[in-house]
């Protein structure tokens, strides 16, 4: 063969795979294919907040999250039809989420992540599955009911959370001199309020009655304040991928309309002491988009 | 499945910034925890050495209390163990009143630790150079301490250069468990810039490379240390 013909016919295979591709739209792509030819699908979630994703008393993740990570997995099952279709669970946080969903080492993930148009440039989430906002935990006794009322008072936020940066802004814009201890993570946001070491600690409202509800003293601690922030939690994907995406919103839309959703609040938020409220069921049935 | 380079979130704001204000504590902290654990770790090195048994004993047990310690526990327990230990109004003066909390107790428990190391350096060095050059000392007349002095130390520090550099470069890796209680350190604004910004490739990257040029800057200075404070007709220059 020439060389002329070698490549004449490396074009016609080029274009015969291009139109065979083109011609069957309904080809899987995306997580979806990953799925089906790995025969596993990779569930991530946060380790440590209670009553989103966490791990009871045997060992695995459980909480409202990831129930409903699980919903969306047997809708992929079922959308596959592969009745062998292994569910894996991989541990992530706020720094491995990016890099391990777009490798590829877990397909969703299931936590408290606030859905944010930064966060969007390389990521995509699904549909908001609960809302929430910042609000003080602070003891009772201390006589804070508002955040004017922390003028020159030690508070905390996680480092790098939306959390840390509301209270930034509030402190700058309200001119309440606050001094802003930057804690770790939750336990040790709370060892330090435990200790007398902060008077306040500012995060996600549900997360704070989560932290109560945890406490050796829970009547000691209350949650105060308007909400200073607007979260909508959602669960994480990868970018340009409407395939998968559609299945875990249809997933959502049938949770709330069939009431499920409304059994998996009760669930988990009983657990921490919040009664749904409804304003929250209000936001929720928005999201219930006919099939 | 793919992941959106953007190199540019680094020089944008707030995050160079962030970059810079996190170098800047990192090396802040690393600087005086050496300070204390170079100091503390010469005194406990030489104790390790002195004929005195109480002293000996002092300064074993002090290294093997921070050696074989984790340090973050020993952060940990610094930081909120040991204000519940102390009455109740120093306890809370720790917690409230002390200047940058965060800052003192990282540095100290890093200084502390770094101190238990060093240590071990300095005590090595001065066995080193030997019984010999001590005897030979104290048989001209001079005490103790002036054997320390005049002879022991500047030879154990002229021949523990290298591991010293080593246990220097290890302060800077070390600072960025500060982060564990609260200090905004480069690793710290690093994480953050991770998580604003969902470019956390790029931010450790950068991290990566800061830390790097660090240790080589630091590694290139002690070189030159090392050539202009040796010694001909010494140990440390070898058969040179």
């Amino acid at each position: 063969m020439t060389r002329s013909a070698l490549f004449g016919s490396a074009v016609i295979c080029a274009a015969l795979l291009l139109t065979n591709t083109m011609a069957s739209a309904q080809e899987l792509y995306g997580t979806l294919k990953k799925i089906k030819d790995s025969g596993t699908i990779v569930i991530g979630h946060n380790e440590d907040s209670p009553p989103f994703a966490y791990f009871g008393a045997d060992g695995k993740p459980q909480g409202y999250s990831i129930d409903i990570c699980n919903k969306i997995a047997e809708a992929v099952k079922a959308e596959l039809k592969m009745d062998d279709l292994t569910v894996k669970y991989q541990a992530v946080n706020g720094q491995t989420r990016t890099p391990l969903l777009v490798n590829g080492t877990v397909d969703l993930v299931c936590a408290t992540t606030t859905n944010t148009f930064s966060r969007q440039k390389q990521l995509d989430f699904l549909n908001t599955m609960f809302i929430t906002g910042n609000r003080l935990l602070v003891r009772k006794d201390s006589g804070i009911k508002e955040i004017e009322d922390l003028k020159g008072k030690v508070v905390s936020a996680n480092q790098g959370t939306t959390n840390e940066k509301v209270l930034h802004e509030l402190n700058d814009k309200l001119g309440l001199g606050i001094k802003i201890l930057p804690t770790k993570d939750q336990p040790q946001a709370w060892a330090a309020l435990e200790s007398d070491r902060t008077d306040a600690h500012m995060t996600d409202a549900v997360v704070e009655y989560g932290l109560i509800a945890k406490a050796k003293n829970p009547d000691d601690y209350m949650v105060t304040g308007r909400l200073l922030s607007f979260d909508p939690y959602a669960i994480v994907i990868r970018r340009d991928d409407s395939a998968f995406r559609s299945i875990g919103n249809r997933t959502l839309a049938q949770l709330y309309r069939s009431g499920e959703w409304e059994q998996i609040y009760t669930k988990w938020m009983s657990t921490i002491g919040q009664p749904m409220s409804p304003e929250l069921k209000q936001l929720m049935s928005m999201q219930n988009y006919p099939d | 499945m793919r992941y959106n380079w953007n190199w540019s979130v680094l020089y944008t704001v707030p995050y160079l910034g962030w970059i810079i204000s996190g170098l800047g504590w990192t090396i802040l902290v690393s600087l005086v925890a050496w300070v204390i654990g170079l100091a503390l770790g010469s005194l406990i090195g030489t104790m390790r050495t002195l004929p005195s048994p109480t002293a000996r004993a002092i300064g074993a047990i002090y290294v093997e209390l921070f050696r074989n310690v984790p340090l973050l526990v020993q952060i940990f327990l610094f930081y909120f163990v040991l204000p519940e230990l102390l009455p109740r109004e120093m306890g809370r003066w720790l917690k409230r009143d002390l200047p940058h909390p965060e800052f003192t107790m990282a540095v100290i428990s890093l200084g502390l630790y770094t101190a238990c190391r060093v240590a071990e350096q300095v005590r090595a060095g001065i066995q080193t150079a030997g019984k010999g050059q001590a005897n030979a000392g104290l048989a001209t007349g001079l005490t103790t301490a002036q054997v320390y002095r005049f002879i022991l130390l500047p030879l154990a520090y002229r021949l523990t250069i290298p591991a010293l550099t080593n246990e220097f470069l290890n302060v800077f890796k070390n600072s960025s468990l500060a982060l564990s209680i609260g200090v905004l350190e480069l690793t710290s604004r690093t994480r953050a810039i991770a998580d604003y910004s969902s470019q956390p490739i790029e931010a450790f990257t950068a991290a990566s490379v800061i830390y790097a040029s660090i240790s080589f800057l630091i590694a290139f200075l002690m070189r030159r240390v090392e050539a202009r404070t040796r010694l001909a007709g010494t140990l440390a220059t070898g058969g040179r």
